[in-house]
């Protein structure tokens, strides 16, 4: 068993779902109130991973973060680290593509919320943050907790960013979905079966566990 | 201008067209009536500072909420106002009582709490505190919603259709609440609704809203006996809304009405000026068909009975004046109906009280009104 591709998925799925859901709250919440043409535009950038073959999006990333480029120089220049072929460079480009299964459940759930709940916290005297915090995001739990399983089990799977940005460095950037990719390359069948069914389970208990919260919360709200 | 109460003025073209001016003392219920659409709700939704009007302004006890030319507005959490949102707009994942503490912010947590239960009890829902609101009967969740705007202490109390989403019998009762409740406060109080009994029982003062433009304010007697044109007339639901032409009669101006020469008690106008008026129902006395009886010289008409809806004790009846098309409306006890044989299709005569006679300038009914 490839435990180091394992530990490294998981950390990196952890990482990225930790530091995506914030942002994506940030990102969900002035969608709400932006006016339509801009919306349409920030939706349509939001939703782009979904569309975009990962080598595209992987390609993209390489350009702007690569050895040569600006934003690539000024990470290593107050890091000391590049962001190619590395577990950092792995999680910016594994935030970028798990931007869509983070925004968009969050975006759905603060949408549901009606308008006078929102309006009547303000009435109270609640700020915009106090409101967020105390009203709008246990209103929009569930599809806070949608966009965390969808994020962490996305991860896992990523495979053409991770190969594009990260290459295969046992330890960095091995995921477990190159590992299978490996296995296979290298005729390992039984290795990369075993991989696959782990990656299957693991996938079906994350859906099956939003579907059993989600439901769950809903009850005990009503 | 006054520096207490409330002063709103406002104008916008767009998305609702707003013309609308008007003022609440403290301690006074002015009803905002009007058909849908009629900018009632936005005019709160400003005066909450949910919505800034393109011009305008809006002073509380001579503080500036709200002024479009000094580029003032405040934040809707900097104004003090206690909403009453017509669904309540209560916080579901939070009970009765957290709902209200959530508008009780720099007290401690104790006397939040302490404070919330007092005013769940000012609405009698003690027993209730801990209950979520989707456990909470309409009413009571209309109930919660009003102690939770009285939390802050307001400025201003805004209520906008509060009893739409109730039953009658509940409705009634909260009212009753209202009218009890609104007599401990001494602040402006404004009530959005469509009903006008709602606003002739509760309000001290109505506006009539059409179109975002304040038509007229008065008292609801006032407003509902006295319209300033046929227009409110219509909105307010008068019936009895004619054309006239004022004449010289034997050295007084009376009303030329279907060849009739009609006494009215306070005329404003000119011989010739054509007129419109109005008389309510009540102004309206059906003469006895066996023998006369006093007061039959008054304005006599005669016409045909259209139709006669019994509606419990009272009844209905549509009297068509002899050369007019347009019925008069007016009710009689049912009793009253039985003994004198009124049914559709006989001839009857009724009274036209002068003194129940309104005049108003002439204007043609513009469509869609």
């Amino acid at each position: 068993m490839d435990w180091a591709a394992w530990t490294l998925s998981l950390k990196l799925a952890a990482a990225t779902t930790l530091l995506l859901l914030p942002l994506a709250v940030l990102i969900a919440r002035p969608l709400l109130t932006m006016r339509p043409a801009g919306r349409l535009v920030a939706e349509g950038l939001v939703a782009l991973p979904l569309v975009l073959p990962p080598t595209v999006l992987g390609f993209y990333l390489l350009v702007t973060f690569g050895q040569n480029a600006v934003l690539g120089e000024l990470y290593r220049g107050l890091t000391g680290r590049s962001l190619v072929f590395t577990f950092d460079g792995l999680l910016l480009a594994s935030l970028v593509f798990n931007l869509p299964f983070a925004v968009q459940p969050v975006q759905r759930a603060l949408e549901a919320i009606p308008r006078e709940v929102r309006e009547a916290a303000w009435c109270c005297g609640l700020t915009r943050w106090q409101t967020l915090w105390k009203i709008e995001l246990p209103l929009a739990w569930p599809g806070l907790l949608t966009a965390i399983v969808l994020t962490f089990a996305h991860t896992l799977g990523e495979f053409g960013v991770v190969l594009m940005i990260g290459g295969n460095i046992p330890a960095e950037t091995r995921t477990v979905s190159i590992a299978i990719y490996d296995h296979v390359q290298a005729f390992e069948d039984r290795a990369a079966g075993i991989l696959s069914a782990m990656l299957v389970a693991f996938s079906f208990a994350a859906i099956v566990l939003i579907q059993f919260l989600t439901h769950r919360i809903g009850r005990k709200e009503q | 201008m006054s520096t207490s109460g409330l002063q709103v003025s406002l104008r916008q073209r767009a998305p609702i067209p707003l013309a609308a001016e008007l003022d609440c003392a403290p301690g006074e219920l002015l009803a905002l009536v009007g058909p849908s659409g009629s900018g009632k709700s936005t005019i709160l939704r400003c005066i909450a500072g949910l919505h800034a009007a393109a011009e305008g302004a809006i002073h509380c006890n001579g503080e500036a909420w709200f002024d479009a030319a000094g580029r003032i507005d405040r934040p809707v959490q900097a104004r003090r106002i206690g909403f009453v949102f017509q669904n309540y707009g209560l916080f579901p994942h939070l009970s009765a009582l957290e709902n209200v503490a959530a508008a009780l912010g720099g007290l401690t947590f104790a006397e939040r709490t302490a404070r919330a239960r007092e005013l769940l009890a000012r609405v009698h829902l003690d027993g209730l505190e801990q209950r979520k609101p989707a456990a909470l009967s309409g009413g009571q969740q209309q109930r919660v919603a009003v102690a939770r705007a009285l939390a802050r202490d307001p400025a201003v109390l805004l209520l906008d259709e509060p009893f739409s989403a109730v039953d009658q019998v509940t409705r009634r009762k909260l009212q009753q609440e209202l009218a009890r409740l609104r007599a401990e406060l001494d602040i402006p109080m404004l009530l959005v609704t469509h009903d006008l009994d709602e606003a002739r029982m509760l309000a001290d003062r109505m506006v009539i809203l059409h179109r975002g433009k304040t038509l007229q304010a008065g008292t609801p007697d006032e407003v509902m006996t006295r319209p300033a044109s046929a227009a409110i007339a219509r909105l307010v639901g008068l019936h009895n809304l004619f054309e006239g032409t004022l004449v010289e009669d034997g050295g007084a101006l009376r009303l030329a009405w279907l060849g009739h020469r009609i006494e009215v008690a306070r005329v404003d106008g000119r011989a010739g000026e054509r007129m419109n008026w109005v008389i309510p129902s009540e102004g309206v006395l059906l003469h006895r068909q066996d023998r006369p009886s006093r007061g039959e010289a008054e304005n006599p008409v005669s016409g045909f009975v259209q139709d006669c809806l019994r509606l419990g004790p009272f009844t209905q009846l549509r009297l068509v004046p002899e050369g007019c098309a347009e019925p008069i409306a007016f009710s009689v006890p049912t009793h009253v109906v039985a003994r004198n044989g009124i049914a559709p299709g006989v001839r009857a005569r009724v009274t036209l009280r002068a003194e129940s006679i309104h005049l108003m300038p002439w204007e043609a009914p513009s469509c869609g009104d």
